[in-house]
């Protein structure tokens, strides 16, 4: 369902992603594990035509997204790991807005957004103003929001960062539900291993913009004789401390600011 | 079409909900009007022009269109900035439609701003001459919205961050602003002066709406009828070149 081959990323003269490949197989639930700043999101938004890619080649269900966006677009769902709602609307009007965007019709439109709003536990709040919810609540609007359609394949970038483990627990299910009847293939990333593990068929692990490791949980465990993917994980990319990209960094901890603030 | 509707709502939402926004925009044109057109008027009245508070408003009312509809365009730096902008771009929707309904929906709040303006001209003591001419003023108000609406876009897809704002306040949003005639007859200028003013798309907007209102014109209705048209058919097309382009 997705094929990444040699995909190349530059900044200047930074290398956010430095040739990686990988396939995730239709139905499959993917992990794509790494510390902040290992070009993660930079590979998302290659992925769903945000970015286009220095070098490489990326087909989705086929279609390559720099020469097919729109094509691809209608393939794929997101939720974003930064925020993506317009805060001067209402959660109401939120979902709305991307309901129609998705040409989600109508009548099953108002039925998803009540039953997601309900599961989420926002559809009290849905006439206030996004700007007054709390960071939690964005969030789950947010993920509420990228279930509104069912895509051939879903994007989470670090869904659960700041949400409650009732959110998380709702998420996951509601993710290994939509995976199992109707069959959506799923990249996510995060920073949980446990979620990872729990979720994840195939999980690989990015580095410095490069591919270090890929396979099941199990896998990756013996290779690195590890008995936690926790473990691996931190095996295999080494326990420094990373900084974001200075310059998006800027913009992200903007946006994360406002984000924890109330 | 429920995408530009939807898009197009959206603006008209969020202007209708921020009300100081609203009142600063109006104030302005206002000071405008009210400081030069009552200090400057004995002036212009003793040069033999007639009444300058007659002569500007046109030009009042084209400058709050024109102020509205660029910053609105603009206004797509913020979603940039508040991460909105992602969730239309990945839609799968043309970006044409997008830029479409965000585009009109700028303009459809420029109008309403410059209608606001009208009134308040209106209130100051400004008396359009033919009310039968009215509807060719409202024709002129809707193109100046949409060609400076799609400018804005074109600006606000083109920018990365609000550290360009300021150059295109001095060196675009003013320039138009001071160029257009909006404030001074465009008759006997000097030659470069002259030049610059044919240049501007809003010398013709503000021109068409002198025409509908006080019945003076310099260029021609006709004239600035299809002025108008023609740049807000290629600031159409700059903007959903500018916007098909955006990457994040």
């Amino acid at each position: 369902m997705i094929q990444v081959r040699e995909l190349v990323k530059t900044f200047g003269d930074f290398t956010a992603v430095d040739g990686i490949s990988f396939e995730v197989a239709a139905g499959e639930i993917f992990a794509f594990l790494g510390p902040n700043g290992a070009g993660k999101t930079t590979t998302i938004q290659m992925l769903t035509t945000l970015l286009r890619p220095t070098k490489g080649a990326i087909a989705l269900d086929g279609l390559d997204p720099a020469t097919h966006p729109l094509e691809a677009r209608k393939r794929f769902g997101i939720v974003f790991q930064d925020p993506s709602l317009d805060g001067e609307l209402t959660a109401y009007e939120n979902m709305e807005i991307h309901g129609v965007l998705y040409h989600v019709p109508r009548k099953t439109r108002i039925e998803r957004i009540e039953r997601l709003m309900t599961l989420f536990e926002l559809w009290d709040r849905r006439d206030t103003l996004v700007k007054q919810f709390s960071g939690g609540m964005k969030r789950r609007l947010e993920i509420a929001r990228g279930f509104l359609h069912t895509p051939k394949i879903l994007f989470l970038d670090e869904p659960t960062l700041g949400l409650d483990p009732q959110s998380r627990n709702q998420l996951w299910t509601h993710v290994k539900h939509l995976n199992e009847t109707e069959g959506v293939t799923v990249f996510l990333t995060t920073h949980y291993m446990d979620e990872a593990d729990r979720v994840a068929k195939r999980i690989a692990i990015i580095d410095h913009g490069k591919i270090v490791a890929q396979g099941t949980s199990q896998e990756l465990k013996s290779q690195t004789g590890a008995d936690s993917l926790e473990h691996a994980f931190l095996a295999l990319t080494g326990s420094t401390i990373r900084d974001e990209r200075a310059d998006a960094g800027a913009d992200q901890m903007r946006q994360f600011a406002k984000m924890w603030r109330r | 079409m429920t995408v530009i509707y939807i898009l197009w709502l959206r603006e008209v939402k969020r202007y209708s909900r921020s009300r100081p926004q609203i009142i600063a925009s109006l104030a302005q044109p206002l000071l405008y009007l009210l400081a030069l057109g009552f200090g400057l008027g004995p002036t212009f009245e003793k040069a033999g022009n007639g009444s300058y508070l007659q002569f500007m408003a046109p030009g009042v009312i084209g400058m709050g269109i024109l102020f509205t509809s660029i910053f609105s365009g603009i206004g797509l730096l913020f979603d940039r900035q508040f991460g909105f902008l992602k969730e239309t771009l990945v839609a799968p929707v043309p970006r044409m439609q997008i830029m479409i309904g965000r585009t009109l929906g700028g303009a459809t709040i420029a109008f309403i701003q410059g209608t606001m303006v009208l009134i308040a001209t209106l209130i100051a003591g400004f008396r359009p001459q033919h009310l039968a001419m009215i509807p060719l003023a409202i024709v002129f108000m809707a193109l100046i919205a949409i060609v400076f609406g799609a400018l804005g876009t074109t600006i606000g897809s083109t920018l990365k961050d609000m550290q360009g704002f300021q150059l295109i306040m001095n060196f675009v949003v003013m320039p138009i602003f001071f160029l257009s005639g909006a404030l001074f007859p465009l008759s006997n200028l000097p030659i470069g002066l002259a030049a610059a003013t044919r240049l501007d798309p809003l010398s013709y907007g503000i021109d068409g709406l002198r025409a509908s209102f006080i019945g003076l014109s310099h260029f021609g209705v006709a004239t600035d009828l299809m002025v108008l048209t023609g740049v807000a058919v290629v600031f159409l097309s700059l903007g959903a070149r500018a916007f098909s382009r955006i990457q994040i």
